[in-house]
């Protein structure tokens, strides 16, 4: 059984290179569509400065899809957290309470996410509902602590914190992209050399046989929610102290953009596959579409009607990549111009699928 | 036959009971497993054929019964399946021994990574010794399959020569094989076998599962019958020809023996 090799299986090697042309294919759209705005670096600028937090979220969540399973809280999360952080902040203003805000404000990520494993491994509550529950439950809980209010914590722009998360590299560089690139790395590490990472991929893929190959399920999926959690809160720490403010909403508008960049970045909703890298990429996508619109000059009522746009076309290119369908196709240009080449069997996935059953 | 005292088997069940709820799954399961020997386990769907290898594999505990792999007892209380590879007993199923979307060499190694500190995989080595089982142990043929290649790209012969060559590699005492061949083409089932009988030759035990007696016959040294949680039969395969076991299990299918042995 031979299997010929495309021209094109180059493109399935390299971690979200897909996605990384879309985005790049974007930018130069823009450029030539609004030059003025696109050729220069501060609009750039300005997507590293607005994009981390929802990247971060994307990232987190490229977990849990791959490990087959959904989070909704985790934009409650980004209200909730940054909600402890910044009521730490303004009842003990002294130094060393920003730290410990922090803390608390991971740590409170951390129980969202632990809370929610514990509902969906060991009570078997789809993941979809327990955490569609707790993002109403944790978003509720935001709005009752804080009275309703937004709460101003300029004096966090004084703080060591603040330049540390969100300062600006030679003063143009927003510090938090870096934030999100270490992370990105980072995570793809986790997901793709680590034994956590696997187990991930094995549970997304096939749940019984993450169980006969010894791993345990069930301490998996509460890590994972865990995890997620306290990416979760990292992203409301990110927002809250570049805003300088809190408030009961925040996040909120990041639940559909981050579940958008994982999957434009290829990750499947089937489990079992996913990009971080395509994530990453992905996130970028989704965030500069807006300011590209606008910049672009047909009007902002464009802006969601290209934004599904380029979504459907990226979720495409994605599917028939990972399908090998160029692969396919341009196997079959060889076969009609070189029919001195030996043919090649492929076979087709029903054959595949006899083992599956 | 062997003798079920034997110190030295490679499995000892003895006495093995498994209720869920009130309902008995398992009755009075004594089986013996000689090194260097493939024990054939029939009987028809709900024999409680899969229960066993689920105890035996470390998925949950019987109710009662003692397990010996080796001549060491297992303790019930903290058997589970990396303490069942830890005692040496590999189970192939027959679909859900690999992860389909991912790449080859994760499956060899998944469970049980070679890794640096922190528990980073190194990557490198787990496709070399992949690559090694491939070539050595399951005698792949390197025609466009590599250590890269996703699971889903194998027919099924090739997926159980894969799990049949992992649980190789890590030396186990005793495979268990849970219907390896259901759904294969005949071809298929044929690439199988052959791998069953590299693992006899390598000296290890096996149980080798089916209800498809044509198999079990060409493959095992001799056979216990199960029938509704019980053994009902243990034949030595020179005692009986292919025809007449066919014949026996058929009567037990249309219910038509009682509860004796033979």
């Amino acid at each position: 059984m031979k299997r010929a090799r495309s021209p094109f299986s180059f493109v399935r090697k390299l971690d979200g290179l897909p996605i990384a042309l879309v985005l790049v294919t974007l930018y130069a759209a823009f450029a030539i569509t609004a030059p003025n705005v696109f050729t220069g670096y501060r609009i750039y600028m300005s997507f590293l400065q607005t994009v981390p937090p929802m990247l971060v979220l994307a990232l987190g969540l490229t977990f849990v899809i791959t490990a087959g399973e959904i989070d909704l809280s985790f934009s409650a999360v980004v209200a909730f957290s940054g909600f402890v952080f910044a009521w730490f902040f303004k009842s003990f203003d002294t130094p060393w309470a920003v730290w410990v805000g922090i803390l608390l404000a991971l740590s409170s990520g951390a129980l969202v996410g632990y809370i929610n494993g514990l509902l969906v491994a060991r009570i078997g509550v789809p993941s979809i509902m327990a955490t569609l529950a707790a993002q109403f439950f944790w978003s509720g809980l935001t709005v009752l602590l804080a009275g309703g209010l937004s709460w101003n914590i300029k004096g966090i722009q004084d703080n060591i914190v603040h330049t540390i998360f969100t300062g600006r590299l030679f003063g143009v560089v927003p510090v938090q992209a870096f934030w999100a690139l270490g992370l990105a790395i980072f995570l793809w590490f986790v997901l793709n050399r680590h034994r956590f990472g696997e187990a991930i991929m094995f549970l997304g893929d096939n749940p019984n046989v993450a169980r006969v190959v010894g791993i345990d399920v069930e301490k998996t999926k509460i890590q994972l929610f865990t995890m997620n959690g306290v990416i979760a809160g990292f992203s409301a720490l990110l927002l809250t102290i570049e805003m300088n403010t809190f408030w009961t909403t925040q996040g909120r508008g990041y639940l559909l953009l981050a579940l958008a960049a994982v999957f434009i970045g290829g990750t499947s909703i089937a489990g079992g596959e996913g990009s971080i890298a395509g994530t990453f990429f992905g996130a970028y996508i989704i965030g500069s579409l807006e300011a590209g619109v606008v910049a672009t000059g047909i009007g902002g009522y464009w802006t969601a009607l290209v934004s599904g746009l380029v979504m459907g076309a990226s979720v495409v290119l994605n599917i028939l990549i990972g399908e090998g369908r160029f692969a396919r196709l341009s196997k079959r240009l060889q076969s009609w111009g070189l029919a001195t080449r030996s043919k090649t069997t492929a076979r087709s996935p029903s054959q595949d699928d006899r083992g599956l059953r | 036959m062997l003798d079920a005292r034997d110190e030295n088997a490679a499995l000892r069940m003895v006495r093995i009971e498994k209720y869920f709820g009130l309902v008995s799954a398992l009755r009075r399961i004594d089986i013996t497993v000689g090194r260097n020997e493939i024990v054939g386990l029939i009987g028809d769907n709900g024999a409680g054929k899969s229960t066993l290898v689920k105890i035996l594999s470390g998925v949950f505990p019987p109710t009662s019964g003692e397990l010996y792999i080796v001549g060491r007892k297992v303790n019930f209380r903290n058997y589970n399946v990396k303490q069942a590879h830890a005692h040496g007993v590999e189970t192939v199923y027959q679909d859900k021994s690999l992860g389909e979307k991912q790449d080859l060499w994760r499956n060899f190694f998944v469970g049980r990574q070679i890794t640096y500190p922190f528990g980073f995989i190194n990557v490198r080595k787990e496709k070399e010794i992949a690559e090694e089982i491939m070539h050595k142990t399951i005698g792949f043929r390197g025609e466009g399959i590599t250590v890269d290649s996703k699971v889903s790209k194998l027919s099924g012969g090739e997926r159980q020569g894969v799990a049949i060559g992992r649980a190789m590699h890590f030396e186990a005492e005793l495979i268990v094989l849970d219907e390896p061949t259901v759904a294969l083409s005949l071809k298929e089932v044929g690439k199988v076998l052959e791998f069953v009988h590299k693992v006899k030759q390598s000296g290890k035990a096996c149980i080798y599962i089916s209800h498809d007696i044509q198999d079990v016959y060409e493959i095992a040294d001799r056979f216990v019958v199960m029938d509704r949680g019980e053994i009902v039969a243990r034949i030595l395969k020179k005692d009986i020809s292919l025809k007449a076991l066919g014949e026996f299990m058929l009567d037990y299918a249309h219910g038509r023996k009682d509860l004796e042995t033979i």
